[in-house]
């Protein structure tokens, strides 16, 4: 009743808002991409691009987690710490081989973000204190584990921080396929249906029926585990376990394209690959202002800006 | 409207207020009178506008159009706090103070009693606070948080506070719902009090013997309009129901009106029976049956537990005692799954906060429930999503720009009907439906209605809770009636009909 | 027209025990665990105990202190504010930028420059209704913007150059340096603004139920921008001693240090959810992290990851604790 006559009444303006929110973010990363092939020299180079991708891998991966946990309505600050817990892990297993290592990390992974998701659909804690936490005790547990910083030359490990096929770097290929993989589970599984739903209507969800506690310990559960993919790779590509400074200010960073790539903080919805375009607008936001000669600070005054106008853009819906 | 003199002259007036809110309006130009030292009762159903009349003259809203005249002057609150310090106090029915601080610094907010340098004096606010409080009967220490006192004492908590800010004019917005009847006692003498002293109350319940026990005057509000004002005393009950419903009684005879079909004769053992659903303040004991195939109505006002009833029954209301079987199966309470399993799905009422999903699509809207049964391996089957969906969508006549719309998009008709997709879709053995058809246009009700008495021939039990009596009566087979939170009358056949069922709330079969 | 539906509040039994319990802990429970390590590490380590240890971590917990009280009102407000360790810095780089032309200028540019992002924050937040997280996020991401871009991109290190203003940081009475003593006068007014007035009776209402305080006539968008102010200044404040304590205006420690803050504040028994808390509280958290980092050093062998590692489970031990405990008020 109330929607048709707002629709009546949407002026362009509305549609203007409504086409920003949705391709907003598309439409800035190909106007800045086309601003550098222009004007910024050797932009449009195979090294370049690689560099670019290699660098925005992690955080795709970690902001792919951030995703899901945001469609749920909360937010998990955990992940930068579960990055230096798995950079941590990796070494101290690497003994046994590369891949017992790599798992060894994941699970780990599993565990913190198990270890949330309990505090937040179990208990009932605030997704933000609950990761909090974390945040502040799993980096303690990482420098526990391995007090200082350890080089590796585990050949394996190596290969997959630095080697390419097919002249991709295996790291972006890594990225490409948890995309994929977590595009299919919010498009096509009952388990990604689910959990928007929850995120947009709790009430509605648990009338329905819905595994609404389940759900959400899944959701942390696996942005746990892309947070420990995404430690593992940035700890191949430093070559050393770095749990000091590996993954600081992470949350950040993903929270930042999530939020950039459309994903409304209000939960309900997941935009897997605004989330993406989200961390590559980031990412050449800041290639730009360097190729330019503007300094870093410029940078984060403008993230600054970005954030808050993607997020006012957003909050005019309904 | 029936033009009555206002006793003491009028303190607090709209003249032709108009509120409308995106797609309804919710006053319709109304024009209301508050005398000087009179209790006066504004009854009607819900969505009639009795809260945005309050609104209105407590200075939440802006009025559209038309005015506002208190003391005989013209007035634009332009916040609650304006209209308080006028003397223009709310008491909301659900209480409206902040839980986690003291009882009285919640008594005093915004007017603490200062010591010098102008600091708040907490000693003497507590003293004051515990001296007001006891002539309210709340004993309670007042430096509890005030979210630990029982609903009753904060209700008192929030009269106090209303009656302490020297208002002339109180407005209580169903002050007795959470009471006990000792504080329901204490609230009427506080009643009688501000009479005495020649201040106005405007007074907002249910409940027909408090009306008939306080009130001067009532305003009978309809759909945003006044249908009826004047003196209480000379108003029949039954009268007064009528009115409320919007139900002629000389019309009640005239048959036919909704899109209902005959009587359904079911002799079949009852497929869904509650016994005893009892939870503190809420439900007192409701047990009822419904027999595969036939509607069973569960009439009352608003208020009375029918909501709660169907809720319970869903499991989704904890209970403190009470048994629901699904052919003569117990069904584990408390859990929404379990009852789902059961075959014994919900409509809620609050189609916004309980029903949909606004942020996704009318498809995903639909399969919600079902989405376990539409899947292999985890993996949602998008060939038998699309069936399911196109064959609602075709059956509901479900209209939308494609599956795809989001849902938040839709009449509120089509919304309606995508949840009742969403229960059709899980084949349910029981379905009980929380005001169906409200807030939805006539086309969409008489399709809706149609579509519950095709349910029915097909073998499903049905419970209909609705305001609308016209729509009680003719598509129930039974109706229970309830009245704070108990059955109180039970009518079959011949008996389902307004007149008895209004006698039935009334609770004129008593004694 | 839509009705609102708040779901009923809870209906409460009388109070247990547990229940008294409960509330004890969540108002004290710092404070006692505060006193049980300060007794603990007496017993353990001689060193412990002695002026120049206390004195050193009252004077070291004092600038987490100055930060966390501007938090508490923020938090307390039903909100969150992630700029102040950005702040913090950018207080610090501005008091040694500005110690050139005096104590007074070192002392005043932080204030006023962090007081107005704080300021502007505040205005966002009640205006526009965006969430206090997502705005005050990007006013970390702003402020370390603006602190790099006066530094040369963290290059330049400002030094201290007015004495009377580094003494401010550096000078103390016997072993308790006069940052402490700051933080004290800073506790005791906003003690005083919390509790005793109107504007800190509005704090709580909008924490506790927005929608309440505004029906009870409380100014809920001026209160917001006044929090946020407050909490600007105090990370502008903590920022300018301590870098009259380091006599330069350091651009990396504090990085992060919003966390610590937040973590202080809640571990102080302050809700996250809002309504409820006490600046005792906090500072009883704040000087509980610094205990818990000073006994792990005087264990020796221990790195300070271990500190890391008992905040967080503390931290954990406190939110899961109050869940309960509250679930125990709701469920009744």
């Amino acid at each position: 009743m109330t929607d048709t006559v707002l629709r009546r009444g949407a002026a362009g303006r509305t549609r203007v808002i409504a086409w920003l929110q949705e391709y907003g973010v598309y439409a800035a990363v190909v106007t800045l991409f086309a601003f550098n092939a222009v004007f910024t020299p050797h932009f449009l180079a195979v090294d370049n691009f690689r560099t670019q991708l290699v660098q925005v891998a992690p955080i795709v991966i970690v902001a792919l987690g951030m995703a899901l946990v945001i469609g749920t309505e909360g937010v998990d600050l955990s992940v930068g710490s579960v990055m230096a817990l798995a950079s941590a892990v990796v070494a101290l297993y690497l003994g046994y081989g590369a891949l017992p290592a790599i798992a060894m990390a994941v699970l780990a992974g599993a565990l913190i973000g198990g270890a949330g998701g309990a505090l937040v659909a179990v208990v009932g804690v605030q997704p933000i204190v609950a990761t909090l936490a974390l945040l502040v005790g799993v980096r303690g547990l990482a420098n526990v584990f391995l007090p200082q910083l350890r080089e590796f030359t585990n050949p394996t490990l190596v290969a997959l921080g630095s080697d390419s096929l097919a002249g991709v770097p295996i790291v972006v290929i890594v990225a490409v396929v948890l995309t994929a993989a977590v595009a299919f589970l919010v498009k096509r599984t009952t388990f990604g249906r689910q959990l928007v739903a929850v995120g947009g209507n709790r009430e509605a969800s648990r009338l329905s029926g819905l595994p609404v506690r389940r759900v959400l310990l899944t959701v942390y559960v696996l942005s746990g585990m892309l947070a420990a993919v995404a430690g593992v790779l940035a700890t191949s590509r430093l070559q050393a376990s770095d749990p000091t400074s590996l993954g600081l200010f992470m949350e950040l960073s993903a929270i930042t394209a999530v939020v950039v790539g459309g994903t409304p903080l209000t939960g309900g919805r997941v935009r897997v690959l605004g989330t993406v375009m989200g961390a590559l607008l980031m990412q050449l936001l800041q290639a730009t202002l360097i190729k330019h000669n503007l300094p870093q600070s410029w940078t984060q005054m403008a993230q600054a800006v970005i954030i808050l106008a993607a997020v006012y853009a957003a909050r005019e819906r309904r | 409207m029936s033009g009555s003199p206002v006793p003491g002259g009028p303190v607090l007036e709209a003249d032709g207020a108009l509120k409308v809110f995106p797609g309804v309006t919710a006053l319709d130009r109304i024009s209301f009178a508050l005398g000087q030292g009179e209790v006066h009762a504004l009854v009607g159903e819900n969505g009639a506008g009795k809260s945005t009349l309050i609104k209105v003259l407590t200075g939440v809203y802006r009025l559209d159009a038309g005015e506002i005249r208190y003391r005989g002057e013209r007035v634009e609150f332009a916040s609650p706090l304006e209209a308080q310090r006028a003397g223009i106090s709310t008491i909301y029915q659900e209480v409206n103070l902040v839980p986690q601080m003291s009882v009285a610094r919640n008594l005093f907010l915004g007017r603490e009693p200062r010591s010098r340098f102008g600091l708040i004096d907490f000693a003497g606010m507590r003293e004051r606070a515990s001296e007001i409080l006891r002539g309210y009967g709340v004993r309670s220490d007042v430096r509890r948080p005030l979210g630990s006192l029982g609903l009753g004492a904060q209700q008192m908590v929030a009269l106090a506070r209303a009656v302490q800010a020297d208002a002339r004019v109180v407005i209580m917005d169903e002050p007795t719902s959470s009471l006990e009847p000792r504080e329901v006692d204490k609230l009427f003498r506080t009643i009688a009090e501000l009479k005495e002293q020649g201040r106005s109350v405007v007074y907002v319940s249910h409940r027909m013997e408090e009306l008939y026990r306080l009130c001067d005057r009532v305003t009978v509000l309809r759909d945003g309009r006044v249908v009826h004002t004047g003196p209480l005393a000379e108003l029949e009950r039954l009268r007064l129901i009528s009115l409320m419903l919007g139900r002629n009684l000389a019309e009640v005879a005239a048959e036919g009106l909704t899109k209902f079909g005959g009587r359904h004769h079911s002799h079949a053992a009852p497929v869904l029976r509650a016994t005893g659903l009892s939870r503190r303040h809420v439900l007192d004991g409701v047990s009822l049956a419904v027999r595969p195939g036939e509607i069973v109505g569960l009439g009352g006002l608003l208020g009375s537990g029918r909501s709660e009833t169907a809720k319970a029954i869903a499991g989704a209301l904890p209970l403190d005692s009470g048994e629901v079987a699904v052919a003569e199966k117990p069904v584990p309470g408390g859990s929404v799954a379990a009852a789902i399993r059961a075959g014994i799905n919900l409509l809620p009422e609050d189609r916004k906060a309980e029903g949909i999903i606004p942020t996704l699509s009318v498809r995903e809207n639909i399969v919600l429930a079902a989405l376990p049964r539409l899947s292999r391996a985890g993996i949602v089957s998008e060939g038998d999503v699309d069936r399911v969906v196109e064959t609602f969508m075709r059956r509901l006549r479900i209209k939308a720009a494609g599956p795809g719309q989001r849902v938040a998009e839709l009449s509120g008709g089509n919304q309606q009907k995508v949840l009742l997709a969403r229960w059709m879709a899980m084949n349910p053995k029981v379905l009980l439906l929380d005001e169906p058809t409200r807030g939805i246009d006539v086309g969409a009700k008489a399709e809706v209605q149609t579509l519950i008495d095709e349910l029915a021939k097909e073998g499903l039990a049905v419970l209909l809770i609705s305001s609308d009596l016209e729509e009680l009566v003719e598509g129930s087979d039974r109706v229970v009636v309830l009245r704070d939170g108990a059955v109180v009358g039970e009518l079959s056949g011949a008996e389902v009909t307004e007149e008895k069922i209004m006698a039935a709330i009334a609770g004129e079969n008593d004694d | 027209m839509t009705t609102q539906t708040t779901p009923a509040p809870p209906v409460p039994a009388t109070q247990t025990s547990r229940e008294r319990a409960g509330r004890l802990f969540q108002q004290h429970g710092a404070l006692l665990v505060l006193a049980v390590l300060l007794v603990a590490g007496t017993v353990a380590f001689d060193s412990f105990t002695t002026p120049a240890n206390l004195g050193n971590i009252a004077t070291a917990s004092s600038f987490l202190a100055i930060i966390a009280i501007g938090m508490t009102f923020v938090i307390i407000s039903g909100g969150i504010d992630l700029s102040v360790g950005s702040l913090f810095v950018l207080g610090g780089v501005l008091a040694a930028y500005g110690s050139r032309y005096g104590a007074a200028v070192a002392l005043a540019l932080p204030l006023v420059v962090c007081g107005a992002f704080g300021l502007v924050q505040g205005l966002i937040i009640a205006r526009t209704r965006m969430a206090p997280f997502i705005v005050t996020l990007a006013g970390l991401l702003a402020a370390r913007g603006l602190m790099l871009s006066l530094t040369d991109e963290g290059a330049t290190t400002y030094l201290v150059e007015d004495d009377l203003f580094a003494r401010i940081g550096q000078g103390g009475v016997f072993d308790v340096g006069y940052p402490f003593f700051v933080m004290l006068l800073v506790l005791a007014v906003a003690a005083v603004f919390l509790q005793r007035t109107g504007f800190g009776q509005n704090v709580y209402a909008i924490g506790g139920n927005e929608d309440a305080a505004a029906l009870m006539g409380v100014p809920v968008a001026r209160t917001k921008v006044v929090v946020y102010l407050v909490s600007g200044l105090l990370a502008g404040l903590a920022g300018a001693l301590n870098a009259a304590r380091l006599s330069s205006g350091v651009t990396i420690l504090g990085i992060g240090l919003e966390l610590d803050v937040i973590a202080a504040v809640v571990i102080g028994g302050t809700l996250l959810t809002g309504g409820a808390g006490t600046l005792g509280g906090t500072i009883a958290g704040a000087l509980l992290l610094g205990v818990i980092q000073n006994l792990i050093n005087q264990v020796g062998g221990l790195t300070s990851s271990f500190q890391q590692v008992v905040s967080g489970a503390f931290l954990a031990v406190v939110v899961v604790t109050h869940r309960v405990l509250g679930r125990v008020r709701e469920d009744t």
